[in-house]
């Protein structure tokens, strides 16, 4: 990124010193973990370049959108609809928060020991190094983890908060208090951007985001192939670059990524060696630029052939239906699509064990990898439900608990490799 | 053919050297500084092998001249159901690391677990508290350990923390020994935790250099109830299975 872009993050008020600390960390990592693999599909350079331009041409275009009075909401979470964002005229981001950044800022505010993603959120805020952040009008929360939900509280000081109440089950009354939700969000948004979800925007916002879903959907399909056509770490960045991404670009590019790979599966083409083991990836998200069990696991010779997480098929596996006669209707389409996400925050979870049982059997998958942000209470318990099921149908896991720091690199490389091995 | 087996541990190389599945030498050594010149040092004298790398170097030697890598849990299940046939669990303690490995009746690995990015409960942790008690080697501590008198706790596990617990129980005129057999304990009590948690299955075999301690041994074997199986060599174990992994491979060797 060049140094056209030092007066634009200067305007957005970040710490130039510590931006460009952050800046030099990700091209050595990038290069790695991306750059060094073999024979990648042609449409990769597309997303190459959006990394490249991660804090660049965004950035300029949201400040372009902002200078024509356009506001920018930004969110943390796979259940904040875009679609009702889109529709109020705002443009929806997906914030990162997947490099150890601003901790001792952070903890300031929190408490030492927390999920690793809630302290980096806080971390970037405090310490101004995240122009999207700083781009940001309003952020809008969930009630998902006590972890978030209590840090909202702190990071409304910072930025306004709009926070929506999760259900923690899936009951017909949980429905109708996320559908109140819903509609609160719908009164939040346009208060903030002025102007009005109606059946037609919102019926636009759901195509567009339908659009998208429906590219990372076609992606994964092709993931399903023996050989996969793409590798596991060029299918998370795709997903990770989809949060903060131009709708209708992203999907352009994504589709035409697609229309490559299927030319390179009829050629006979894979992203890996034959016979490698294929493997699942489930558990709590990946924000970028954590590419780390990623990287280890595909440089042990394996192929992540999907994500069971938030940033991976709980994203894009389902779609809104597009048949909602009135804005009504729409928005109770749009509810339910939401809660049928299956996230370890919900009591019971049994959708998620049904998803990886069938996940498993789609993709042909020789084990799975279950990778838990540290203090991530839902998903590190829930663990165990997933243990339970899997060693019931014979399926291979691996538990990982891990965060932002590289420390336990050669350990987990070792618990992986052995893993494969036990596969293999 | 020669198979040659190295295991590149934290602490220390091992070295294992078999003709026609026959283990015709062993060879154990300090890690050092410059681990990957020690190695070539030891592997100096021999004649064209296949080599097979296991360990945290593995990797280093399989850039640089090992034919194969392996991870260490292959690498100790190999070589402890080689050495102790019908073992169904393995307890690896090691410089840094604590592996509990299951098998099955074939010997193949089912499961495993390993301590996660901290040492605590390691030879490290052995090391670090032979130190400050003034022991002179890691044997005299274990053997001296063996005689102290039960009823000191220590319940830090943490390496720097659990330090300064028996710091100042000295301090306050606990004898040495007693101190060493609570902290003994304490490395026996996390490797039976971890042993519990994995539903460990009998007989179970003891790998690693913690392994040559009489303290921890009798501690554990106390509190499994049962006698644990010791392979003569238990700090070899890991080499051995690599050079066994080496006669396996069917690719041939070209030079070393």
């Amino acid at each position: 990124m060049g140094n056209g872009y030092r007066e634009m993050w200067k305007s957005l008020g970040l710490d130039l010193d510590a931006h460009d600390q952050l800046l030099q960390a990700l091209p050595p990592t990038y290069g790695e973990v991306y750059l060094s693999q073999q024979d990648r599909p042609a449409a990769m350079e597309y997303f190459d370049f959006v990394i490249n331009e991660i804090h660049g041409l965004r950035i300029q275009e949201l400040q372009e959108h902002k200078a024509s009075g356009g506001k920018v909401v930004g969110t943390f979470c796979v259940f904040v609809p875009e679609e009702i964002i889109r529709a109020a005229g705002g443009i929806c981001i997906g914030l990162c928060s997947g490099i150890d950044m601003g901790a001792a800022q952070a903890e300031k505010v929190l408490p030492r020991n927390i999920c690793p993603l809630i302290k980096s959120f806080m971390g970037f805020k405090l310490a101004k190094v995240c122009p999207y952040f700083e781009s940001c009008d309003m952020v809008v929360g969930e009630t998902t983890c006590d972890g978030k939900k209590k840090a909202f509280e702190i990071l409304n000081d910072y930025v306004p908060v709009h926070v929506m109440e999760t259900p923690q089950m899936k009951r017909e009354r949980d429905m109708v208090l996320w559908r109140e939700e819903i509609g609160d969000l719908v009164t939040g948004v346009e208060a903030l951007t002025g102007g009005d979800v109606t059946a037609d925007s919102l019926r636009q916002a759901i195509k567009e985001v339908n659009g998208k879903r429906r590219a990372l959907l076609r992606l994964a399909e092709l993931r399903k192939n023996n050989p996969s056509p793409i590798s596991g770490k060029d299918g998370l960045l795709i997903e990770q670059i989809a949060m903060y991404d131009d709708v209708e670009r992203f999907t352009l590019k994504v589709n035409e990524l697609c229309d490559e790979l299927e030319i390179r599966l009829k050629e006979g083409k894979g992203a890996h060696k034959p016979g490698a083991p294929r493997i699942i990836v489930t558990g709590t998200p990946m924000a970028v630029p954590n590419w780390k069990v990623a990287h280890i696991i595909e440089s042990s010779g394996a192929i992540i052939v999907a994500e069971e997480l938030c940033t991976g098929l709980r994203y894009f596996a389902n779609t809104v239906p597009e048949n909602g006669e009135n804005i009504e209707e729409m928005l109770d389409l749009l509810g339910k699509r939401y809660l049928n996400i299956n996230c370890a925050c919900f009591t019971p979870n049994q959708g998620r064990m049904e998803d990886l049982l069938r996940l498993a059997e789609e993709y042909k998958a020789d084990g799975i990898i279950h990778c838990s942000l540290t203090f991530c209470d839902p998903y590190a318990v829930e663990a165990n439900r997933v243990e339970k099921i899997l060693r019931e149908k014979g399926i291979p896991l691996l538990k990982i608990e891990t965060d932002y720091g590289q420390e336990d690199s050669g350990q987990l490389k070792t618990r992986i490799e052995a893993f494969l091995e036990l596969i293999g | 053919m020669l198979s040659v087996g190295i295991d590149i541990g934290s602490r220390t190389i091992g070295l294992a050297v078999l003709e026609e599945g026959r283990l015709i030498r062993e060879e154990l050594r300090d890690t050092g500084f410059t681990p990957l010149e020690t190695v070539k040092e030891m592997l100096l004298s021999l004649p064209p092998a296949r080599i097979t790398a296991t360990g945290y170097g593995r990797h280093a030697a399989g850039a640089e001249f090992a034919h194969g890598i392996i991870t260490e849990i292959k690498a100790h299940a190999l070589g402890a159901v080689h050495c102790c046939p019908g073992v169904k669990t393995i307890l690896d303690i090691g410089g840094q690391d604590t592996k509990v490995i299951l098998l099955d009746h074939r010997g193949s690995v089912t499961d495993f677990q390993m301590n996660d990015k901290c040492s605590a409960g390691t030879g490290k942790f052995l090391e670090v508290m032979a130190t400050a008690l003034g022991y002179e080697s890691l044997e005299e501590f274990g053997r001296e350990s063996l005689l102290g008198n039960p009823g000191v706790k220590i319940s830090s596990m943490c390496t720097v923390f659990a330090e300064s617990e028996a710091i100042s129980l000295l301090h306050s005129g606990r004898p040495r020994r007693d101190i060493g057999l609570a902290l003994h304990l304490s490395v026996a009590e996390k490797a039976y935790g971890m042993l519990q948690r994995v539903h460990h299955h009998k007989p179970v075999a003891f790998t690693g250099g913690v392994a040559r301690n009489p303290c921890v041994v009798a501690l554990l074997e106390g509190l499994l109830k049962e006698k644990l199986i010791m392979p003569q060599n238990p700090q070899m174990a890991g080499a051995l299975g690599a050079a066994l992994a080496g006669c396996q491979s069917p690719e041939p060797v070209t030079s070393t």
